[in-house]
């Protein structure tokens, strides 16, 4: 089968076996679960309930009146300790839900759609809304607002994104090999909603198990829609997984600067979304779970856990069995290449935390800033084309208009040129600087 | 649980750092390092110890004179020790081999601000120096295996002064009269193959030079078979091969960007053939090279990279 690619891109360790072999594992309970409000891109949330209140599993916790915004609820059973301020592993202190577990409480069961063939696309779109569903690779956009197209435009593919190109990270073929049916019917919904012309699932060819289970899937289905949607094989390279490179690699056409995949007729969703879709739809069900990849090389039983949004580290370590033998330098909070390093372990599981990682020196090691050598790797791995020594250079001495001159804010922020860098200069970190700067220079937030 | 480090991202790096890719391009100079010393014997030791004393004392006093972090672990001053060893003749009095390994790393590197900031590959522009310095011992010559030096001239003198040509076989396995490093193409080749595989060096600007040297050569060997020599012994005999495998292709002094490379290739074959035809030396490596290096800032702006998702940026 070819494997579809894009030019640029790094081949890091991938350590996916670590955590693969080992089945999906519930995870217990938390508590107290801190649940942050907001946890989207978009307007940000006001709760709905008070200090002290009783709340059951699955009711909402906090919502916001604009479109571009999503609910929040809460993901197990029992008491509202507080409402405050607490650290959020990417954003620093936001408006957090405290909530303390009523043992006792009985199981949450949600109430099945019946008729979901007859529901129109208005009523789907609500029912994703109302349970939450944002984007679960972990840009966290609200999914209802993406599957909205606005007047005049039309999506033509819809790519759904099992690539998951993060070293570590094997949440998504999980659901892949384990959920297949279930992403399939949820990729008929959002069929129904948007009416592509062509619906490809694009998977890393690493993942050969979750390639086999969607081709075996939609040779033994009835559906014509089923039927028709093209599996795809991608060459294995960071970052496979990014939007724009997805959309090169599946159709060779290229998203332009500061443009959406939808003003090219595209739509990309991950497979962790499209499975919240169903549930959202099939079951009324809340988006108050999902499956977090726990691994490294400082623990027993890497796997992966269908953990409760609101769990937090310490949570994880103390209760989930996984047993950290060696001390880690680094926590990190989704995967190695773009993920963020926690300086405790407060932060909590939110909808886009894709893993937790635990890893030692060895496998996160620390290194001083070199001299460029002008080796040009960081150019020739860049998967937006940009000339990142150059940029960094001007970064470091302030000109932010030569920065702009070399298109600063076309960066994605992978960090393939910071990787691949033999010097150890921090690359993607001076232009992120870059980006900021010239971003303020302009007005724009 | 200890204090955790708090980092951005990305926390995972690539195996492959600077001392590394020196590293990797010595290992690629070993068979020519080798083939050297099976021809010139204890002429290209000498040599070869004389400048590598040279290159890492110079670096090594003068980081310590400018009060910096002494970075001769990095290997690069090894580095352009070999490598200006390798273009100079064999039988060059062993104190201005030394004295050329001095200038290569004084005025060549570290007046520039070290490791990164040179404009001019610095083992060339210490060969540069030698040249106009000692013009004499720069080009004196001598037999392979000859102990009691017997002096000769370079195929390209031979052919340039008076139009003898050198078989091929010689000049790919070296048994011939030139530079320590220049003489066998075989040897350079297994390097060149090494450090590709590697992917310490990127194909296009040796492909561009070797390239253009072939496509010239062949030309004007067709107008005028009996005036110029065919196209495979430009390539094979003189500084073609160690300049577009291991002179041109010095990260720091060429461009960064891929279409730069082609153009910085293509420009070091054509300086090279004009002054192996019309210049007054038979050689021209050293002068194309350096002259392309100066203009690769130039070529870095000229050919910056088309944007992602943009048609007709430019």
């Amino acid at each position: 089968m070819k494997t579809l690619t894009f030019r640029g891109g790094v081949h890091p360790q991938y350590f996916k076996d670590l955590s693969v072999r080992e089945p999906l594992r519930e995870a217990p309970l938390p508590s107290p679960a801190i649940v942050p409000l907001t946890q989207h891109i978009g307007a940000p949330n006001k709760p709905v309930v008070k200090k002290g209140e009783k709340v059951k599993e699955g009711q909402l916790l906090g919502k916001s009146g604009s479109f571009i915004s999503s609910p929040v609820h809460s993901p197990i059973s029992g008491k509202i300790l507080d409402i405050k301020k607490a650290f959020h592993p990417a954003l620093g202190f936001v408006e957090s839900v405290f909530i303390e577990r009523d043992e006792s409480a009985p199981r949450v069961t949600y109430s099945k759609t019946e008729d979901v063939e007859v529901l129109p696309p208005k009523e789907l779109i609500e029912k994703i809304k109302n349970a939450g569903v944002v984007g679960m690779g972990g840009a966290a956009f609200p999914t209802h607002v993406k599957l909205s197209i606005p007047e005049g435009k039309k999506i033509d593919t819809l790519i759904i994104n099992g690539a998951e190109c993060e070293p570590y990270l094997t949440c998504d073929l999980v659901m892949m090999t384990r959920k297949t049916e279930e992403i399939f019917k949820g990729i008929e919904l959002i069929v129904k909603i948007l009416q592509p012309k062509t619906t490809y699932i694009a998977i890393e060819d690493n993942k050969k198990a979750a390639l086999f289970a969607f081709k075996k899937a939609r040779r033994e289905s009835t559906h014509k829609v089923i039927k028709e949607i093209r599996v795809v094989s991608l060459k294995t390279k960071y970052p496979q997984g990014g939007e724009k490179q997805l959309i090169k690699a599946v159709s060779g056409r290229e998203v332009p600067p500061g443009k959406l995949p939808l003003d090219i007729g595209f739509l990309v969703h991950n497979v962790g979304t499209v499975y919240a879709i169903y549930e959202a739809v099939y079951f009324n069900k809340p988006l108050i779970e999902r499956v977090v990849t726990i691994s490294g090389d400082c623990m027993y039983r890497p796997g992966n856990y269908l953990t409760r949004i609101g769990a937090t580290l310490d949570d994880i370590i103390k209760n989930y069995g996984i047993e950290i033998y060696k001390d880690p330098v680094k926590v990190i909070v989704g995967g190695p290449m773009m993920g963020f390093a926690q300086p405790h372990l407060n932060a909590a599981i939110l909808k886009g935390t894709s893993g937790v990682l635990f890893l030692s020196k060895e496998e996160a090691p620390e290194f001083e800033e070199g001299r460029c050598i002008k080796c040009a790797k960081c150019v020739d791995v860049c998967p937006v084309r940009l000339v990142p020594t150059e940029i960094t250079k001007n970064v470091k001495e302030k000109r932010w208009a030569a920065a702009k001159q070399l298109c600063v804010t076309d960066c994605m922020e992978c960090g393939a040129c910071a990787y691949d860098c033999p010097a150890r200069i921090p690359l993607v970190q001076y232009i992120k600087e870059g980006k900021s700067a010239v971003m303020a220079m302009e007005g724009k937030p | 649980m200890k204090k955790l480090t708090i980092s951005a991202s990305p926390h995972v790096f690539s195996t492959v750092d600077t001392r590394g890719m020196m590293k990797s391009v010595i290992m690629a100079l070993l068979p020519a390092v080798a083939a050297s010393l099976y021809f010139f014997r204890q002429d290209a030791a000498g040599v070869i110890i004389s400048c590598l004393a040279g290159c890492v004392l110079t670096e090594y006093l003068i980081q310590k004179v400018r009060r910096v972090q002494v970075r001769i672990s990095d290997l690069s001053a090894v580095l352009t020790g070999i490598l200006l060893a390798l273009v100079l003749p064999p039988s060059i009095p062993l104190w201005m081999a030394f004295l050329g390994g001095v200038f290569s790393i004084a005025l060549g590197k570290e007046v520039f601000g070290g490791l990164g900031q040179n404009i001019f590959n610095p083992a060339l522009l210490g060969r540069a120096f030698l040249m106009a310095a000692f013009p004499v011992a720069l080009t004196t010559w001598v037999k392979p295996f000859s102990l009691d030096a017997v002096t000769t001239a370079t195929p390209l003198g031979l052919a340039k002064f008076e139009q003898v040509v050198t078989p091929s076989m010689s000049l790919f396995l070296g048994n011939v009269g030139g530079s320590l490093g220049e003489t066998s193409a075989l040897a350079l080749l297994a390097g060149g193959a090494y450090l590709l595989y590697k992917k310490i060096i990127d194909y296009r600007i040796p492909l561009a030079y070797v390239g253009t040297v072939l496509v010239f050569a062949a030309i004007t060997h067709l107008i005028a078979p009996a005036r110029f020599s065919p196209p495979i012994f430009h390539v094979l005999a003189g500084g073609v091969l160690i300049g577009a495998i291991f002179m041109a292709t010095d990260p720091v002094t060429s461009p960064v960007t891929p279409a730069g490379r082609w153009i910085f290739g293509v420009g070091c074959g054509l300086v090279t053939m004009i002054i192996r035809f019309r210049g007054g030396l038979p050689e021209g490596v050293m002068y194309a090279i350096l002259l392309m290096n100066a203009i690769t800032p130039l070529i870095n702006r000229m050919t910056k990279p088309k944007r992602f998702g943009v048609t007709n940026d430019r």
